[in-house]
This record gives C-alpha cells, structure tokens and sequence, in this order.
C-alpha cells in the first residue's frame, strides 16, 4: 500500500493538478483585465500606384503609425502581435484583409510606440479595383499568454482614400 | 527487500483472475483515453483537437514543444489568426499566422495567405508548386489556447523510440502488478 511506486504516483499527480490549476488561474486572471488601447495612424504619402501586367492593382505607401499598447499587457502576457491590416470591399469581393505592417511587442515597456515606415508586405488588390478606392485602417492585436487562451481585438480607423489615378 | 524483489514476486504470484482483471483495468485506461480524444475531436470540429509546435517559424510566440489547443469554427477566417493548415503533398501540418484575406461575396469561399512571424517572407515558396493561395479546406483549425513545453513528451517519444517503449513497459508493468 505504502510502496515507493504509490507514493511517487501520488505525488506526481497531486503536483500535476496543482500546476495544471494555477496554469487555469493564470489564465483566467486575463479575464480581469480590461485594456483601453489608443492609436493612430496616418498615411503621409503614396509612392507609387500602377496595374501590374496580369491586371492587378498594386499601390505603395508610407505610413506613420503611433499606438499605446500598454494595458494589453499582464502578468500573464508573453507578447503581444500587433499588425496594420487595409480592409476594403469590392464588386467581387465583400471583404479584402492585407496586411501592410506587422510587429512583436515582447514587453511593456516597448508597447507605447511611433513608427515611421513604408508597408512591409505587397498591397495588391485581386483585381483592378483599388483607384479612387475608401478604405479601412484596422490596428490589430493578439496577445500571445504565458499560458492559457489568446486573446485579440482591434481598433479600426475609416476614412482613408487612395488616388483617383496611377502614379 | 526492495522495489524490485517485490515486482518479482507479485508477478510470480499471479493468478489467472488476477490477470484478467488486469487487462480489464488497462483495456479501461486505454479507451477512456480513446474516448476523451474522440469527444475533443467533437467538441472543437477539428481532425486534430492538439498539436505540437515542431519548428522555430512562430517564435518567439511559440516554440519548439510547445502545444496549441485548436478550434474549428463556421466562423470566416480573418487576417491575425493563427491557422493550422495542410498543403498538397506535405506530411506535417504548418502552424502560421493569416496576413491576407479575400473573401468572395458571392460563395464566401476564402482566398488566406499565410506567414510564419519568424520567418522573413510568406509561405509561397512552402505551398504546393504554383499555388497562390490557400482555400478553406487546407484549414484544419485555428489556435485559441496554448500549453508551452508540454509537447516536447511527444516530440522525445517521436524522435527516440526507445525511451517511448521502455516507457510504456514500465507503465504496464506497474498496471499488471498493482494490487489495488
């Protein structure tokens, strides 16, 4: 009964099921959280906008991007993603997701930042649809735990436009 | 007398309704197990309810051993997530992060193209020769939760079989020699 085999079961067990416990408290304290993130972003200039030769629009910008992440983050927090993302509807598609920028904050400290870049992956429309076209700005954020359930959510900035023409 | 003597001499002291109330005991260890994975499996409507991190593309998100506990939702895909997919003709499912998304208006079928956050452009060159874009069917789940280290049992027991049935025969000794 007393055996060394029952004896180290029973304590690998019990020490599981308090690890896995406080792993489901730790993520569960998340929930407490309740962040008011802010940001802004402006497109300063557009610099260059054509058709490819297999008919798709493409279009390069800059873009100067300011964000305040700071109450994402909690003790639970491993890192947080955050990425710019140009959100626009067309005639074929109801919705078109690119991201233009994209980062790792692996700290509190680096999360209330300013940016000043061109977009880091391709804007091309699938399609000739992008002249003249209104679009989304959407920051988006995962925030990546310790241990335990992801969250995500984003801030959404409307009322971006780009040219009427080629350039 | 130690731990070994004692296994010894349980087992030669074996009775045939001993044994049988054994394998019972262990038949029940293995289909409760079976059970809970098949009930996952409903649960999340995903194939494969858990999966391990086998390579560095998601660090420092994730890493190496890591485990992702998956859901598949009617939900459409949206840019950010993070989408276990498989590709034509690859074995091993990747684990990568969702960039761009078209999504049609008349079928709502889905155009996503993915990235690892580690890796330093997009995953063109890991999709089947000359595919742009992967559909809904290559998407077997989306990640929502994450256990770090845990998977790395599964990947010593992949990666050296040996500790894996030594493992197991000690675990079935212990079974058959249990009193209690």
């Amino acid at each position: 009964m007393h055996s060394f085999g029952y004896r180290a079961n029973a304590l690998l067990t019990f020490a599981l099921t308090i690890l896995a416990l406080m792993c489901a408290m730790a993520s569960f304290s998340d929930n407490l959280n309740h962040p008011t993130p802010t940001a802004q972003v402006q497109v300063l200039n557009i610099n260059w906008f054509q058709k490819q030769p297999n008919g798709n629009d493409e279009v390069s910008m800059t873009l100067n991007i300011s964000a305040d992440l700071q109450s994402l983050f909690t003790w639970n927090t491993k890192q947080v993603f955050v990425f710019l993302a140009a959100e626009y509807g067309t005639p074929k598609n109801s919705l078109n997701q690119i991201s233009l920028w994209d980062g790792i904050i692996p700290a509190k400290d680096n999360a209330k930042f300013w940016i000043h870049t061109s977009n880091k992956y391709r804007f091309i429309d699938q399609g000739s649809n992008l002249r003249g076209k209104e679009f989304n700005l959407t920051l988006h954020w995962h925030v990546m735990p310790k241990t335990g359930k992801m969250f995500a959510d984003k801030i959404v900035m409307s009322g971006y436009r780009l040219p009427e023409e080629y350039r | 007398m130690g731990f070994v003597g004692e296994t010894v001499d349980s087992i030669k002291s074996l009775q045939i309704r001993q044994v049988l109330t054994q394998a019972v005991s262990l038949g029940m260890i293995v289909t409760s197990a079976l059970i809970i994975w098949k009930a996952l499996m409903c649960i999340t409507g995903s194939e494969s309810p858990v999966v391990v991190v086998l390579s560095g593309s998601m660090e420092p998100g994730f890493k190496r051993g890591d485990i992702l506990f998956l859901h598949m939702s009617k939900d459409p895909i949206r840019a950010g997530e993070i989408v276990v997919f498989n590709v034509d003709g690859r074995e091993i499912p990747i684990v990568h992060r969702v960039i761009k998304v078209h999504e049609r208006k008349d079928t709502g079928e889905v155009d996503v193209l993915t990235k690892g956050d580690n890796n330093y452009g997009d995953d063109r060159l890991l999709y089947a020769h000359g595919q742009l874009w992967l559909q809904r069917h290559h998407i077997m789940g989306r990640a929502v939760g994450f256990l770090p280290y845990v998977g790395w049992v599964t990947i010593i027991m992949t990666e050296k079989p040996i500790i894996k049935y030594i493992l197991i025969g000690a675990l079935g000794l212990l079974v058959i020699t249990s009193k209690d």
